[in-house]
Formats: structure tokens, C-alpha cells, sequence
């Protein structure tokens, strides 16, 4: 199909590159340059979609982010689905396939429209919040229809396949906006040796100056463009971002950029490139040239495809050579608006008629207007468009704005187009991301960045500065003072000559008047993405709504993909209108990121799949991984669970690790454990501290066991402690626990405690820890070690330093399983070719390997406790019966001492730690399932505790389990019920939490 | 994302790197055993939780590992002063209209 | 009241709609009240409602600085569930569900209140463990609770990676079926409206700046806009309880914090339940106008800006990116922050205070939204009598001293 709009000559194409793409099915060509709404206009494609309330046929309006309507599904894959595209902002690429989003059968012809005509009477605002309420059953099929009806485009329903990244960024000062005032502010910044960052998010700098019909120093305005642009490039210290949307300004002048690096390419990357990338940006200074935006007139069936904003016209005859239409009738408030008018002529192309609202405009352009011998109604607007699925004439009539009242019965014009300027509303948006409210300035009509902490300067338009040469003044003096603020030698460029105008203000009008009045009147659309009318606003404010933030929420104004950018401000000064207050008082709504939106993936960035999260992998895990290991998750590290042999399950690899464990000699890596270094001459006082427990006997080669608690005496980490020297102690911790005891400590020792001369050094990933665990440990270490490993010359609760497998290592006799056991620490790089000797010797006492699994169930048959797992954060050591861990006779009172003698801590009956055994050996109580006194109470029931560890037990011959029971301490015998989901109950017998060898006789050997 | 003074370091940084430990300048009672269940309660949990400056402990928990105390407005988000342990804050709810810096300690310089 | 239906909905729209009445009125305070609710968030207002429907006490009025529903209200993700672990909070929250489930009905406000299904996913064997725990306590307490395996939470959920290449595979997943989503600004507005018509006073735009007290009792409030007596007042102002209290002449175990929360563009459905990760961090759930709203945890300092930092959100979005691949190529549209007052125990304070006759309902955390019937109807029900309604009782700020606390800290999909 040939462009039938595209115009003979001119824009900032390339018509040698031609471009075919498929809009809904069928096949169309562009040019290099194009963006995709572009070529749509060029080939004649009025409708891009349907509205989502009332099914209205919607076309292109705008050239760029402010577009509600043209929001289109890309993607030629299912992988490559990109949903809610703005065509507007779409570079045109070879074999771009995209849809219209809403409409059934097609956009064209669509079904729902008829419904929508219907049923579109009974939808004003809020509408469902008045029905679907009876009967009540009947919600959840409601709202299956309206989930159905409601949203843009369609998630992928496959994996991305593109990767993105984000970058931190420093700079000295940042711009926001590569047009006339962006660009002079770059020029002036950079000039002065600053790092400089402009972005920018079309897909080349310039703006406006890309299709302004004014000329800068007599030249077309793009020549100049290039130059700055040419400059900046050949400086060193400047950073060039087109395609690179500023959509963020958060605390502490941090602002985040969101490039799209290969979306004018495809929707997917080319292979090895990243799709988008985040810049992370701390800026000395802020540079806002974010510009302004036209706005709208609102009249009746301003939605019809044909209405279009006159700064669109512009941009599509004069960048993209494309017209979007024949006949076009302007309805403006304003000069500037003019422009559109005298381009379309410049093409060749029939101006029937400019509706100017103002009573006697003599501005320059309107002069000009009138000299070609363009038709000017004054007092007038178009008050209402009408055509089925195009715009085919517009009726224009004499309006009173101060009365809001139409005053002719007015003519209906032969048209296809019409453009509408209500004025420009400055983009204030990233002014206002950290609350700065912006400020209403009548002379302009528009909002302006209010008052803001941050070191940010506004330039051009964004300011309200709209005449070319004062922006581009404006932006050399905001560029060359942020420069200077951030500590450099700034100073302003030459500004090129401009053709002088005279330039009338614009009148206030953002709804024109129609005769039928706003609630009877065609609908009159504010904002089009969702369906808000005029007459929405006047309900709402009439049902009560009056603030901004109630008006938009109760009429959805506001809340699309455009975030009102093309009417919000329609929409309040209506709102205001209608309460009879002034567009100040009403003030806007607050401004939140993003700018425009932003994907996904950009923001997540490379934290996703495995690299979610760092993984902490212990010194030996290739030899678990080598050896079958199934893993667990603790914290970030990976820990070995279980080692599966050729056809076990998880129960049978368990019960041959413990039986191997208890029979022989098991080993396990237990490197993961937090190992906190201790040294100084307060370190055993700092101890005394922050343990329950007494530290001040403990000799040089001991360990002991200690408890911490926090402040409101609550056990929360625990671990085994030695004495290396008198000022030097290595602590260990939970694997989960180690960074924040670490943390927790060094919080008390500086704030609390400066005094005391003690320091704390993380080494736990300094050394690797193997447990030899069994009867048998003893025998395989001494192979090799050339430490005693005597009974009585290395003692229970004691350590030695030696060699091991021929390296330095430190070796711990404690125990988790009851059994004769060791903790070897040598330093972990060394861990691996030990752990092959160790494995090498060991082959004769089948020495095993056994995970977490396996440790949890042989430290349970002995009683010992898992911080997290058996405790929850509500559990004193009394709770644990671990009151021999309690010094509460310590001279310092203690983290923990005074918070566990508060009433509801000291209170009889709370839930102590007790075992558990199931009446039914075979029966396993889960891990979790509450506890009960009787069974058969009726629900609610009163719950008495809950199993903490539960387990099949090998070593015992039958299951056991810990838990928490209400004074179960001293209903030792007494019976337990867990209900269970089933109907089933589990009955238990409360018994001591030490199953196996209560008096450890095992490991005294 | 806030961007932090760091004493120790004599740095501005990231947020990232520090970790945020609330209320700063509430000394653990030297004598817990004589406290009420009340005032132990105070100590423990209750919080000035002010609408403007607050004095917060902050920990370079990335970086130096030191704790130190950050002003701050806690409706703003502004940073008035950070300062060591041990340290009185320049500024302060009562004189900030007089005392408060428009630029914090170490702000300014490069970043 | 103009009574809402279909019916009346088609007869308005014959005259254009404009005969609608006003949804509230815009009523001129009186010189005393018999309760005074300051704040009109959806806590509030329900108080308000609560108190004329049910205890017949109509002379009250609620004193809101902004406009109704503007606070947390209007800013949360609108989850709605009851499956808390310890008793007093489960009986609490279930209580809040009971009325949730006919609330609608009640009000003639459609508060779309869609129970779509909670799921709070497993990723390590203690997340197994704990929610074994958290649903066999539900169970025996009369909520609704399943723990389902990976294939049942696959199969349940299309598009969530339930596969073993993620870096904290899911392990399982529990499932309230009764859980789910409301419309949030419909239940603030449709308390208001019905608390309206039963005679209660709903004063926006007024800012209360000061608690009159006589004998260490209140006797009213200082406004902005003058003084208005009470014999009893409550305290509903989440995200500025700490700043009421110091009016008032007393601190409370608050810390108030950003929490953040976004929404995508909207989108066709494609999430169709409450899908919440601790481990990971993140939760999402779709609203019936096609956005994906997602929740955040909370910023790690005091502020009352109603915004957090990035970084919150980078995560957040990283985990829902690790949850659902597929959707790494949508798009954020909104981000924002409320500011949620955090108790120590993730709790809420409902509890009389050092002042005679002052209430305070306060302290809900990240978790405010679900319980909004039944906190203002417990509140209600003890500002009416003086004395704390049983299942508000526990909530008494007495427990931050006798160490009575209710943790739930698990029970929240965001860390505290």
C-alpha cells in the first residue's frame, strides 16, 4: 500500500530506506526516521484502538509521551512481546509487527462500540462501585468480565529472552532535555570543563528545534542542533544519552535514566548487546529543560480520530513529511498554535478555517495567517467534531468564556483534521517527584516547578519561557550557574538571532462551552486512555468529591499510561470550574516516578535468576557437588542437605548417614557457621556482656557454649566460643546469624561500651570446618594430625592448634551429635586437598559424608537446639530449660538479663521446650502442627504450643519430635494432641528433649 | 536514595552502603535492675519518632563498619549534620530555624 | 441515604446523571460531640460507622486534616487476609474477614472486595515449617489455610517459576482461599457514606493541632479551625500516630516509615490471585483495571515524605522479575510511598492511653489495610463503652512493658 499521506517532500527521513511493518495483520511501508505513528498517519491508518469504557473508535493525537490513544502490542514473537508501546515514541524498524490492543472483532469493526453506545449511559464514574452488588454470590462473575474488558496489551507468556544491566553514574551536572534550552544549558556546562550528562528521549537531540518552522541565526534551526551537538561530542567529559527517558528525581539530587538501547532496532537485541540499561545518576547539579506540553481544548467528540493537538500537525508535516489529513480547521487560545496552521499551508495542504477563541488576536503569526488569506473566526472554537470513524466536519461557534456559554448557533466546516491548542502546561513533573508543589502563574497559564531543597536549576520552557531565543538564553545562563554551583568557571554562550514576533497572551479556556451543556452535550473527553469526560468531572465534584486527588481517583482521571499528561490540567480547571474555586486552589496532584514507564527487567537489571542474589558456596562445594549432594538454602549460603546414593530418597540417605555417624564416623562441612575473631584486653569482659552465660574462668585451649539474647531477653543466636589467649577468643554463630550478631555487637561496643578495647573480625570465610563426627573420629584423626589426640591430653571442650592433612589448623573438640567429635578449621584454601586426605583415610572406617538433614536429626535426639528453628524470637533460655546457661549472678547486668525478668517473661505456664513422642512410633508429627490439650474442643481451639523438630528416628526406633507445650516442663508423661487437616489426630507423650544417651556418655570416650 | 556523610570515611556515599539503626542518644540505663518493667519498657521501645529533626544512628555497614549519627529531617529527608558517637548535634529541633545548614557537612564536593 | 443499584443507575442516566446527591455532606462543626474520631482514613470512618450502626451514638464526628480515605487508604495494596499466627491476631484479622465478606451489602457500596486467593510462597525449609505452623494454627482457629507443594502451587499459578533454576526455589506455597483484594478508596468512601447518613459529622480540610485536657482527661480537640469539645476521642492517623501522641503528651512504641509500592501499566489479566514472597521479597496481585500492583518492603529510616528510596524498588521489582520471567518486559507505570507506623511487635496498639477518656488505634504496620472493618468496629465497640473491646484487648500498649507481645513479625511478606 503506498503512503497516501506522506507528503512529496521534506521531514527527517530517509526515503531511501524503506521499511515495511504490520499494523493488525496487513502490510505497510515507512521510511527510516518514521517514528511507528508516523508511518501509521503517512499510510492513512486513522483508527489505532479502542476505548476501553465505551469502546470509542481512538486515533493518534500526539507526537509524543503525552499520547493516550496510540498504545500499541509489539512483538513478532510470544517471547518478544513488548505491551502498552507508545506509537508515538516508536522508531520505525524493519519487520516491526505491532496490534491495536483493544477491539473485537478487529478495531474497525468492533462490537463492543455498539455495546458501549448502549451501555455507555449507564457508566459515568464510578459506576461500579453503584452496582454488581446484588446478589452478593455473583461478584466474582462480574468481575471476571470486567478484568477481561479493563487493560492495554499482553504480558509475554514466555521468558524474556534479552538481558539488561544498570550503571552507576557521577556527574557534575546532569540536563534533563536536549531541546533549545537543554542544549544551551549542555553547551554551557560542558564548556567549562564539568562532567556533563544529557539525556534525552527521542531519538535524536534537538526538540522542538526538529521540526520548528523558526530559524536560528537565519538558518534552519537543526543546523544549530548539530553544531552543539558536534561540540559537545568532541568534549571529553560529556556523556550523550538520547533514547534515555530522566524518569525519576529522588532524594539527594539521585536520578535515575532509563536508555533503551536497541528498541529502534527490533524487540529483541541483537545478539550480545543489552536491551535497556538504568543509569543510577548522583548529580552535583540538576539541569531541568524538560520543556512544556501543549494541552488540548476539550469539545464534544474530541476523540474521534481526525482531532489532533496543532504542535502534532506540526511535528508530523514538518520532521516526518507526513500529513494527517487534507482539510484542516485550527482551534486555538493562542499565538503560538498559529504555526500549525501556516506549516499545514506551507505544504500545500487547505487550511479551511482558525477557530481563535481570543476576541481581537494581532499577534505576528495570526497577522501572517490572515496575509496568506487564512479564514480566522474569532470568539470561537470548535465545539464539537463529528464523523463515524473519522473526523468529517467540525462545528465552530462563537463562544462567551467568561459565561462558559456558546453564543452562535455556529457552522459546520468540511474537515478531516482538526488541530486544538489550549495553551502549554510546563513538564513539571520531575520538579515535583520530591513533593515540591508546583505553582500556578496566571500569566502563563500553566503550573511552574514550586519551591524545591534540591539543587536543581529549571531552564526554558519548563520555567514558562517560551519564545526560542529567551529559552535558549535562559538555558546558557541555568547551564553555566549549575556548572559554576558545582565548583567551575562557567560562563554563558552567544545566543543566535531569532526572527522577533509579537506574541498575544493565550486566553484561559480548557473546556469550550456547548449549547447542550457539559452533561447532555457529545462527550467530551479530558482524559482519553480512560474514558473521563467533562461531564465525569462535573458528577464527581457533584457527589462530593473535591479534592484534586478525590476527583481523580473517583473518575480515573489521570490514571493512565499518559498519567494525565495531556489532560490532567483540562481536568482540574474543569474541577475547579465546576466548585467554583481557582485552578491554584485546587492545585494539582501529586507527581510520582516514573516520568514514562519504565520495564521491568531495566529496573532488575542483572539481579535476577541465579544472580538474584550473591550465592555463598563453602570451600569443599565442588566435592559436594561431585559427590551427589542435594543442597538446602541457609541464608545465602548453599549447604550440603543430603548426600544421595543411587536410588535413596531423602529417608533412606538420612538414616544411612546417621547410622553411619553413630556406628563410625560421619563428616560434615560445617564451614557455613559465623566465625567472629575477638581480640583486646576488655574482650573477655565484652563477652561477660553480651552472653547469658559467665566467661570469666574460661582458660586459654577451652570452648564453651553460649546463649545471646536481645535487650527484652529473648534468645536469639547462639554458638560455641574458645579461648585462643587471654585477649583473644574465636565466636561462632548461627550460619543465618552471623552478620547481624557481628553488626549487633559492634553496635554495643560502640555506642554503648567505647570503653572496653576490644575489636571483632569477621573470618568466616577465612576458614573451612569439617566435623568428623562417630566413635571412630578420634581413630582417623590421629592418621593425620600431629596433635594429641589423647583422651585426657585433648579433653572434651577443648581445642588444640596442629597440623592436619599437613597444614596449620585449629581443632575443636565439641559436639552437635552427641558422639565423639572434632571441628577441624584449617584455612580455607587449603580445605579441599585436607578434605581428600581426610576422605583417603577415612575409606577404612566408612567414613561418611552427611548434610544438614542428618545433623538436625542427631543433634535433636540429643536435645540440642536450632536458634530459628526451635526458638522464634519469644523464647527465654528458661523457655529452652536452658537455665544452666544463665548467669544471673554476673556482676554486669547483662544484654538479656533485665528483659526476662519482666511480668509476662517470668509468668508460670508459658510455653516451654519439651520433647515429644508420638504415641504411634511409625506416626511423624509435622514440623509446625499446633498442639492441643483436648482434641475434641470445638474451633476455635485453644492452642497450647506447636512441634519445632520432628523427626523418624533411626538411632531410637521410633519417631520423636521437639515442641513448645504451655508449662510443659512440668507435664512431663502428660499427652499432647495435634489435629490434623485430615481429621486425623496425632497423640504424644511430653517427655524429656533428650532422647539418646542423657548422659553423654558417647562422646566421654 | 540518600546520600550519606560518612565521619570515618570523611566520604559522601550511598545509602546503599549504610544501614539505618533509628533513634540515636538513648543510653542503656546503668543500672537495669533498678528499672521498672515501665521504664525498661521506655527504653526498650518507645521512640520520639518526630515529624522533622530526628537524630538517627546510622552504621557503615559496607564500608567502615562504624556507627555514627546523621540529623536529619525526617519530612524533608535532608541531612543537616552527620557526627561521631560520642559527638553532640550541632543542630536541633528546637534551634533549627537558626542553626540549620543549607549544605551538609561534606556536601558539595565532588561525587 | 439514595439507595445505589443497577436500576438506579439506569433511571440517572435517563436524566444525564445529574440528579445524583452528594455522597457526604460538608457539615459546619458543632460545639461538642459525643466522640470525636480524629482522622478519616478507612480506619476512621468505619469507626465512625460502627458507632452509629452499632451502639447508636450519632453525635460524632471525624476530624480528617486532608480530604477522606487520602492516607494510607489511598495508598496501600489493598490485600485483604486473615491468616495470622498467634491467636489474637488471627481472631482479630478473621473478624475483619467476617465483615469484609458482607461489607458491600452492608454499606450499598460496592467495595469490590474479590476473593481471589492469597498465596504466601515457601522458599527454605524453615519457610516449610513456618507456615505448617502459621496454617495448622488458622486451621484450629477457624481460618481458612492450605499448605500446597510445588506442583499444586504450579499448577495453581501459571507463569510463577516453580522450577529448580531459580535461585531460592519455591518449595511450596500456603493458600488463603477467602483472602484476596478490595477497591481501597470504595471502602473509605463507602464508610463515609453510610456513616454520613446515619448522622455522623465528616470534617475535612480541619487539622487537629492539640488535645484539650482537664484532670488528665480530654476534654476536646484544638483545630486549625478552632476548638471542638468531646466527651471521648479516638485516634485513628496512621503514618502520624507518634505526631498525635506527642500532642497529647506522650510517646509510643512507633517508628513510622516509608513503604513503598508500585503498579505496572495495565495490562490483560494474567495474575489472578494475592501471590506474596518473604524470602524474596516482593508481592503482587492485579487490580480489575489490569495493573499489576506490587508491594515493597519498607525503608529502613523515620520519614513522613511518603516516599522511600530506589534501591527498595529495584529490589522489588528484582524478586518479581525472579518470580515471574515473563514479566520482566512489562512496565512500571507509578511508583509512590505511604508512611506506616511499625510496632515492635508488628502489631497493632488498640488501647486506652496516660489520658483519661483518649483512645489510640495505631501501630498496624504494613498491614493496616485488611483490617479496616474490623479495627473500627472493635474500636467502635470500646470507645462506645470506655472499655476495651475482648478482641482489642491483647493490643493494649501494657504488653511493651510486661513483654506481653504478639510477634508477627513472620506474618507480614515485608521485613520490619
Amino acid at each position: 500500500m503506498s503512503q497516501t499521506y506522506r507528503l512529496a517532500s521534506g521531514g527527517r527521513i530517509d526515503r531511501s530506506k524503506v521499511l515495511n511493518f504490520s499494523f493488525n495483520g496487513k502490510t505497510y511501508q515507512g521510511y527510516a526516521g518514521d517514528t511507528l505513528a508516523a508511518a501509521l498517519l503517512a499510510n492513512g491508518v486513522d483508527i489505532v484502538g479502542r476505548s476501553f469504557k465505551y469502546s470509542r473508535p481512538r486515533g493518534i493525537i500526539a507526537a509524543g509521551t503525552e499520547e493516550p490513544n496510540a498504545i500499541l502490542q509489539i512483538g513478532s514473537s510470544e517471547a518478544t512481546q513488548i505491551p502498552n508501546v507508545r506509537a508515538t515514541q516508536q522508531a520505525l524498524y524493519s519487520g516491526l509487527v505491532a496490534t491495536s490492543t483493544n477491539g473485537w472483532p478487529n478495531v474497525n469493526t468492533d462490537v463492543m462500540g455498539i455495546l458501549g453506545k448502549v451501555g455507555g449511559s449507564m457508566m459515568p464514574p464510578g459506576f461500579y462501585y453503584k452496582t454488581f452488588m446484588y446478589p452478593k454470590s455473583f461478584w466474582m462473575t462480574y468481575e471476571k468480565y470486567i478484568r477481561k474488558a479493563a487493560g492495554l496489551g499482553r504480558a509475554p507468556l514466555q521468558n524474556d529472552p534479552d538481558s539488561y544491566d544498570y550503571m552507576n553514574q557521577h556527574c557534575d551536572v546532569l540536563i534533563v532535555g536536549a531541546g533549545p534550552a537543554g542544549l544551551a544549558a549542555a553547551l554551557a556546562a560542558a564548556r567549562s570543563g564539568a562532567r556533563v550528562i544529557l539525556a534525552d528521549e527521542q531519538e535524536e537531540f534537538g526538540g522542538t528545534l526538529l521540526d520548528t518552522r523558526e530559524t536560528l541565526d537565519g538558518k534552519p534551526a537543526a543546523e544549530w542542533v548539530a553544531a552543539v551537538v558536534a561540540e559537545l561530542e568532541a568534549l571529553p567529559d560529556v556523556t550523550l544519552l538520547p533514547r534515555a527517558t530522566v524518569n525519576g528525581y529522588h532524594d539527594h539530587n539521585f536520578l535515575t535514566i532509563h536508555e533503551r538501547l536497541t528498541d529502534h532496532l527490533g524487540d529483541r537485541a541483537p545478539i550480545g548487546q543489552v536491551r535497556q540499561r538504568v543509569h543510577r545518576v548522583r548529580a552535583n547539579r540538576v539541569v531541568l529543560a524538560a520543556g512544556a506540553h501543549e494541552r488540548p481544548l476539550v469539545y464534544g467528540n474530541n476523540d474521534l480520530p481526525g482531532n489532533m493537538l496543532a504542535g502534532a500537525v506540526s511535528t508530523y508535516v514538518r520532521r516526518y513529511g507526513v500529513a494527517p489529513g487534507r482539510k484542516l480547521v485550527l482551534s486555538t487560545n493562542n499565538d503560538h498554535a498559529y504555526r500549525a496552521a501556516l506549516d499545514w499551508h506551507d505544504a500545500g495542504l487547505q487550511v479551511v478555517a482558525i477557530a481563535d477563541a481570543r476576541h481581537n488576536p494581532r499577534g505576528s503569526l495570526v497577522e501572517e495567517a490572515r496575509a496568506k488569506g487564512i479564514r480566522i473566526l474569532t470568539s470561537s472554537a470548535v465545539i464539537e467534531s463529528r464523523g463515524s470513524k473519522h473526523v468529517t466536519g467540525a462545528r465552530v461557534a462563537a463562544i462567551d468564556t467568561q459565561a462558559h456559554k456558546v453564543t452562535s448557533p455556529g457552522e459546520w466546516l468540511d474537515c478531516d483534521l482538526v488541530a486544538t491548542s489550549g495553551g502549554y502546561s510546563p513538564v513539571v513533573h520531575l520538579a515535583s517527584h520530591l513533593g515540591g508543589r508546583p505553582v500556578w502563574r496566571e500569566d502563563i497559564l500553566g503550573f511552574v516547578p514550586g519551591d524545591a531543597p534540591q539543587k536543581r536549576v529549571c531552564v526554558g520552557g519548563i520555567n514558562g519561557v517560551y519564545p526560542l531565543a529567551d529559552a535558549i538564553a535562559d538555558g546558557f545562563e541555568g547551564g553555566a550557574r549549575a556548572a559554576t554551583e558545582a565548583g567551575f568557571k562557567a560562563s554563558v554562550g552567544n545566543v543566535p538571532k531569532t526572527v522577533a514576533r509579537k506574541e498575544e497572551a493565550t486566553l484561559a479556556l480548557f473546556q469550550v462551552p456547548h449549547d447542550k451543556g457539559t452533561a447532555r452535550a457529545p462527550k467530551q473527553f479530558v482524559d482519553q486512555q480512560n474514558d473521563v469526560t467533562a461531564a465525569a468531572i462535573e458528577l464527581a465534584t457533584r457527589e462530593g468529591f473535591e479534592s484534586v486527588e478525590h476527583v481523580k481517583r473517583y473518575t480515573a482521571l489521570g490514571f493512565g499510561t499518559d498519567q494525565g499528561k495531556l489532560g490532567n490540567i483540562n481536568g482540574l480547571a474543569i474541577a475547579a470550574r465546576s466548585l467554583g474555586i481557582g485552578i491554584p486552589q485546587m492545585g494539582t496532584t501529586m507527581f510520582r516516578p516514573n516520568y514514562t514507564p519504565v520495564t521491568f527487567g531495566a529496573v532488575a537489571g542483572r539481579h535476577c535468576g541465579h544472580l538474584f542474589e550473591p550465592v555463598r558456596f563453602t570451600a569443599l562445594h565442588a566435592w559436594h557437588v561431585k559427590n551427589g549432594a542435594e543442597f538446602e538454602d541457609v541464608g545465602q549460603w548453599k549447604r550440603p542437605w543430603y548426600f544421595p546414593k543411587a536410588g535413596e530418597d531423602i529417608h533412606a540417605a538420612v538414616a544411612r548417614e546417621c547410622k553411619a555417624v553413630r556406628d563410625s564416623v560421619g563428616l560434615l562441612d560445617a564451614s557455613t557457621l559465623g566465625k567472629i575473631d575477638i581480640q583486646g584486653p576488655d574482650a573477655r569482659e565484652f563477652l561477660n556482656r553480651i552472653y547469658t552465660n559467665a566467661w570469666t574462668k574460661l582458660d586459654v585451649g577451652k570452648a564453651r557454649y553460649g546463649l545471646m539474647c536481645k535487650e527484652d531477653g529473648m534468645v536469639f543466636d547462639d554458638g560455641v566460643t574458645a579461648c585462643v589467649a587471654d585477649n583473644h577468643f574465636i565466636m561462632t554463630t548461627t550460619t543465618g546469624g552471623a552478620a547481624r550478631v557481628l553488626q549487633w555487637m559492634e553496635l554495643y561496643l560502640q555506642t554503648e561500651w567505647p570503653e572496653l578495647k576490644v575489636y571483632f573480625t569477621s573470618v568466616t570465610d577465612h576458614w573451612a570446618t569439617m566435623t568428623l563426627s562417630g566413635p571412630n573420629s578420634r581413630k582417623l584423626l590421629s592418621e593425620l594430625t600431629d596433635i594429641d589426640m589423647d583422651k585426657e591430653a585433648f579433653p572434651f571442650m577443648t581445642w588444640k592448634e596442629g597440623k592436619v592433612g599437613g597444614v596449620p589448623a585449629r581443632v575443636f573438640r565439641i559436639s552437635f551429635t552427641g558422639e565423639l567429635s572434632y571441628e577441624v578449621n584449617v584455612q580455607a584454601n587449603y580445605a579441599m586437598g585436607v578434605l581428600e586426605k581426610i576422605v583417603e583415610a577415612g575409606k577404612k572406617y566408612n567414613l561418611t559424608p552427611y548434610g544438614t538433614e542428618t545433623m538436625h536429626v542427631l543433634r535433636a535426639e540429643k536435645g540440642f537446639i536450632i536458634v530459628g528453628q526451635d526458638t522464634d524470637g519469644s523464647m527465654t533460655a528458661d523457655d529452652l530449660n536452658m537455665s544452666w546457661c544463665v548467669g544471673r549472678n554476673k556482676p554486669y547486668s547483662w544484654i538479656g538479663l533485665r528483659g526476662m525478668n519482666r511480668e509476662d517473661v517470668v509468668r508460670e505456664n508459658r510455653k516451654q521446650l519439651v520433647g515429644l513422642k508420638p504415641v504411634d512410633p511409625n506416626v511423624w508429627l509435622p514440623e509446625g502442627a499446633q498442639l492441643v490439650f483436648d482434641p475434641k474442643q470445638p474451633i476455635p481451639m485453644d492452642m497450647v504450643g506447636h512441634v519445632t523438630s520432628s523427626y523418624a528416628s533411626n538411632s531410637l526406633g521410633y519417631s520423636f519430635a521437639m515442641g513448645v507445650v504451655k508449662g510443659g516442663l512440668k507435664r512431663m508423661g502428660e499427652r499432647v494432641y495435634s489435629p490434623q487437616a485430615d481429621g486425623s489426630v496425632i497423640e504424644a507423650e511430653i517427655v524429656s528433649s533428650v532422647f539418646f544417651d542423657p548422659k553423654g556418655e558417647r562422646q566421654n570416650v | 536514595m540518600l546520600h550519606i556523610f560518612c565521619p570515618h570515611c570523611g566520604e559522601l556515599r550511598s545509602e546503599e552502603e549504610f544501614h539505618a539503626s533509628g533513634q540515636s542518644h538513648i543510653a542503656r540505663p546503668l543500672d537495669p535492675a533498678s528499672c521498672s518493667d515501665q521504664e525498661w519498657g521506655e527504653y526498650m521501645f518507645f521512640r520520639d519518632n518526630p515529624r522533622g529533626i530526628h537524630h538517627e544512628l546510622w552504621d557503615h555497614v559496607a564500608g567502615c563498619r562504624q556507627y555514627f549519627n546523621v540529623t536529619r529531617d525526617t519530612v524533608t529527608y535532608e541531612i543537616l549534620e552527620t557526627y561521631k558517637i560520642g559527638e553532640k548535634p550541632q543542630v536541633t529541633a528546637a534551634d533549627k530555624q537558626e542553626a540549620a545548614p543549607v549544605i551538609a557537612k561534606g556536601q558539595g564536593e565532588k561525587v | 441515604m439514595q439507595r445505589y443499584s443497577g436500576f438506579g443507575l439506569f433511571k440517572h442516566s435517563l436524566s444525564h446523571h445529574e440528579n445524583w446527591q452528594r455522597m457526604w455532606r460538608t457539615p459546619t462543626p458543632k460545639k461538642v460531640y459525643d466522640v470525636i474520631i480524629v482522622g478519616g482514613g478507612g480506619h476512621g470512618l468505619a469507626t465512625a460507622y460502627y458507632l452509629a450502626k452499632e451502639h447508636g451514638i450519632t453525635n460524632v464526628a471525624v476530624i480528617e486534616k486532608g480530604y477522606l480515605g487520602g492516607g494510607n487508604t489511598a495508598r496501600n495494596t489493598t490485600i485483604v487476609r486473615s491468616n495470622y499466627l498467634w491467636d489474637e491476631s488471627a481472631h482479630l484479622y478473621e473478624h475483619a474477614m467476617k465483615l469484609w465478606e458482607g461489607l458491600s451489602q452492608d454499606l450499598n457500596y460496592n467495595v469490590m472486595f474479590s476473593q481471589r486467593g492469597v498465596y504466601n510462597l515457601c522458599h527454605t525449609l524453615q519457610d516449610i515449617r513456618d507456615s505448617e505452623r502459621r496454617v495448622s494454627a488458622n486451621r484450629l482457629n477457624g481460618v481458612d489455610g492450605e499448605l500446597l507443594n510445588t506442583a499444586q502451587v504450579a499448577a495453581e499459578i501459571p507463569y510463577l517459576d516453580c522450577s529448580k533454576n531459580t535461585r531460592y526455589p519455591i518449595l511450596g506455597a500456603t493458600v488463603q482461599r477467602r483472602g484476596g483484594v478490595a477497591r481501597h478508596d470504595a471502602v473509605a468512601w463507602g464508610f463515609a457514606r453510610a456513616a454520613d447518613a446515619l448522622g455522623v459529622d465528616l470534617i475535612q480540610q480541619t487539622e487537629v493541632t492539640g488535645f484539650r485536657k482537664e484532670n488528665g482527661a480530654v476534654i476536646g480537640v484544638e483545630t486549625n479551625k478552632g476548638f471542638i469539645g468531646a466527651k471521648r476521642v479516638g485516634v485513628v492517623t496512621a503514618g502520624n500516630s507518634g505526631h498525635m501522641a506527642k500532642l497529647a503528651g506522650f510517646r509510643l512504641p512507633l517508628e513510622s516509615h516509608p513503604l513503598q509500592a508500585l503498579v505496572s501499566e495495565p495490562i490483560k489479566p494474567i495474575i489472578d490471585s494475592v501471590i506474596m514472597s518473604n524470602a524474596v521479597h516482593g508481592y503482587i496481585s492485579q487490580s480489575d483495571k489490569g495493573d499489576l500492583v506490587i508491594g515493597a518492603g519498607i525503608d529502613g529510616w523515620v520519614g513522613y515524605g511518603q516516599r522511600g528510596s530506589y534501591p527498595v524498588i529495584e529490589h522489588t521489582l528484582q524478586a518479581i522479575v525472579e518470580m515471574f520471567p515473563n514479566l520482566s518486559r512489562v512496565r512500571m507505570n507509578r511508583q509512590w510511598g505511604g508512611i506506616v507506623d511499625t510496632s515492635p511487635d508488628a502489631c497493632p496498639i488498640i488501647s486506652k492511653t496516660p489520658v483519661k477518656n483518649l483512645f489510640f488505634n495505631c501501630g498496624w504496620g504494613t498491614g493496616g489495610f485488611k483490617a479496616t472493618p474490623g479495627s473500627g468496629n472493635v474500636f467502635a465497640a470500646s470507645l462506645a463503652k470506655g472499655e476495651m473491646h475482648p478482641l482489642a484487648a491483647p493490643f493494649s500498649m501494657d504488653r511493651f512493658y510486661n513483654g506481653a507481645l504478639i510477634d508477627e513479625h513472620g506474618a507480614a511478606a515485608v521485613a520490619h
